[in-house]
């Protein structure tokens, strides 16, 4: 392991802890810890085992989710651009879930709601690399990108204007902007399973991926199967923003943040750069987390809020440099 | 056990003759067909929940002649039966201007353009505030009577609606209590939410924490109240409300009593508040048979 990947596991576990020590109830650090560890129904242990500790694993879950995929899909589509957020696939896998929910498909079966956000992060994530072609074009991709976030989030307004419930409407602003707050363990077993299947695809994609930086016929070449390598990227990408968007929402810039960062320091490797990513961007969801309960606590602060604010001046600098870069 | 039937028994005849009270007075007056007073208003069109039940309390057949499509759903009306027959309305100027009414009853919170709009076109308009408080009731049922020219079904409503109330006592040991809606919220002892549970019988956590609006789940936890008195879900579902059947809350539920609020009861400050303080009173008398 080198020193980057034990940096970065001390500041996810360090952040970890700090965000079970972080609520609105004033536990002392360690009673909260013990609360943690000794069950039993008392008002401890359930804010604990029941609130803080969902809220901290779905954050690691959500966060490794979305900085792997985005690392993958640059890395797939050699375009620092590409972000499950930014080019619509979250958007896609939030319609998938408002349609469960809505539908009642999420309540007659239980995981109906992750396997939906899974379908429409499928048809999300083939959609823009139908339309930004293997090479993924900065302009087609952002295109693309534009047109499937924009569609997908005007279907998911539709449907919530269109329920009979009365709250359904407010929830435009969680599918759009995303929040861990009152998750529950229940929300941790729905994500985990495809959570951890889509990191196992995405994982391995890092040799493909590697090679693909010397082009695509050099891959070729080399023996990658380019079509399986997409294919599994897809499957891959599908089941991590599906399961992360179903509980979660939509939470954007994690994937296009994260991986820019960390690039230099992995020297452009992308099998290196994955697992780096994944790490950053659990620390990143989790801080984001923590600083929502910080910043405003009585707000119910969205997460989103907090990521783009960080995510959207590195989107324009990106931009910027892509822009400069072309004659 | 049936201590709790004997006593929801007795809140219930008390009750019953507030409902018969207001259905003898619908009823009086649409048997004798009444005409409402010379120089009141004979169109008169409600835009609001809580307007709706109101005018329909008190108002002479026909005279009301549109309310909102929401004042004939059980669930949140107390008036549904009344209002079945009476046209309803989506509250958008044009279909209201074209009702011609002589008479627009509205909320507070009603969308001010449309309101701007009705009185520009030269249609009165009446705007009625929410009721925060028990003692809000008798002034908004005599708002109402003055509006419509019922003043003194008004003035019947209001005495016997003081009679019931000051009949209540809750003596005895405070249970505490938490009012848990969708989206978190919860409400403290300046709203009629927190009024009905007061004098139902129940100290108000979220006036310990000195909550208002968003109680965050942390905190409902650790207050760990005697009872958790939620909303009922809607139909459809919706994320908002599935923070009631969040594991804290089931566990609250499970471990003490849970009670529910009827919305139609809780939501408007009609004299109806008083079936929502039964409700909280049979809800304090089965906590203390379990005890």
């Amino acid at each position: 392991m080198t020193r980057l990947m034990l940096a970065l596991c001390t500041l996810v576990f360090g952040l970890f802890c700090l965000s079970l020590l972080v609520g609105p109830a004033r536990i002392a650090p360690a009673d909260s810890l013990l609360g943690l560890l000794r069950g039993g129904l008392d008002p401890v242990a359930m804010v604990m085992r029941e609130i803080r500790l969902p809220r901290a694993i779905l954050a690691v879950l959500v966060g490794g989710s979305l900085g792997l995929a985005g690392a993958a899909m640059q890395g797939y589509l050699r375009n620092p651009l590409a972000e499950p957020g930014l080019i619509g696939v979250s958007a896609s896998a939030a319609l998938g879930a408002v349609i469960a929910i809505q539908s009642g498909l999420a309540a007659a079966f239980m995981l109906g709601l992750p396997l939906m956000a899974l379908a429409g992060a499928l048809v999300g994530v083939m959609l823009v690399l139908a339309l930004a072609g293997p090479r993924g074009g900065a302009l087609t991709l952002i295109l693309a990108g534009i047109a499937i976030s924009a569609m997908a989030g005007a279907i998911t307004q539709l449907v919530l204007n269109l329920s009979k419930n009365p709250f359904a409407v407010n929830e435009i602003v969680f599918w759009m902007m995303g929040s861990l707050a009152d998750r529950s363990l229940t929300h941790v077993w729905l994500a985990l399973p495809f959570t951890l299947l889509g990191w196992l695809v995405l994982a391995r994609l890092g040799r493909g991926l590697d090679a693909l930086t010397l082009g695509e016929d050099a891959a070729a070449t080399m023996g990658v199967h380019l079509g399986r390598l997409r294919l599994m990227l897809v499957l891959g990408t599908a089941c991590v923003v599906g399961a992360a968007t179903a509980v979660a929402g939509t939470i954007g810039f994690v994937g296009l943040v994260v991986p820019h960062l960390l690039r230099p320091l992995v020297g452009a490797q992308p099998s290196r750069l994955l697992p780096a990513s994944a790490l950053g961007g659990a620390a990143m969801v989790l801080a984001a987390d923590i600083a929502v309960r910080l910043v405003v606590p009585e707000r119910d602060l969205k997460l989103g809020v907090l990521t783009a604010l960080v995510g959207a001046p590195l989107f324009l600098h990106l931009i910027y440099k892509t822009r400069k870069e072309q004659p | 056990m049936e201590r709790r039937i004997a006593l929801s028994t007795l809140v219930c005849v008390r009750l019953s003759r507030l409902i018969s009270a207001v259905a003898a007075l619908v009823l009086a007056s649409a048997l004798a067909g009444a005409p409402a007073l010379a120089g009141a208003p004979q169109r008169v069109v409600s835009v609001n929940l809580c307007t709706d039940q109101l005018a329909l309390m008190l108002a002479a057949p026909g005279q009301v002649i549109s309310v909102t499509k929401l004042a004939a759903v059980p669930r949140v009306s107390t008036m549904a039966a009344q209002a079945a027959d009476i046209p309803a309305n989506s509250g958008l100027a044009e279909e209201i201007y074209m009702l011609q009414p002589d008479l627009v009853v509205a909320g507070r919170f009603t969308d001010r353009a449309t309101l701007d709009m009705l009185r520009r076109l030269g249609v009165p308009v009446e705007v009625f505030s929410p009721a925060y408080a028990l003692q809000d009731v008798p002034q908004r049922v005599r708002q109402m009577g003055q509006a419509l020219g019922r003043v003194a079904e008004a003035q019947a409503l209001v005495q016997r609606f003081e009679a019931d109330l000051a009949a209540i006592s809750t003596p005895g040991p405070r249970p505490r209590a938490a009012l848990y809606y969708a989206n978190g919220y919860t409400s403290g002892d300046s709203s009629l939410a927190g009024q009905i549970l007061r004098a139902g019988g129940f100290d108000n956590i979220a006036q310990e924490l000195g909550a208002i609006g968003a109680l965050p789940l942390e905190l409902l936890a650790m207050a760990n109240p005697d009872v958790v008195v939620t909303g009922q879900p809607y139909p459809g579902a919706s994320r908002a409300e599935a923070i009631m059947q969040h594991p804290v809350v089931a566990q609250l539920k499970r471990q003490h009593t849970s009670g529910t609020m009827t919305d139609r009861d809780w939501v408007c400050g009609t004299p109806y508040v008083l079936r929502a303080i039964a409700d909280m009173r049979a809800l304090r008398a089965q906590l203390e048979a379990q005890r």
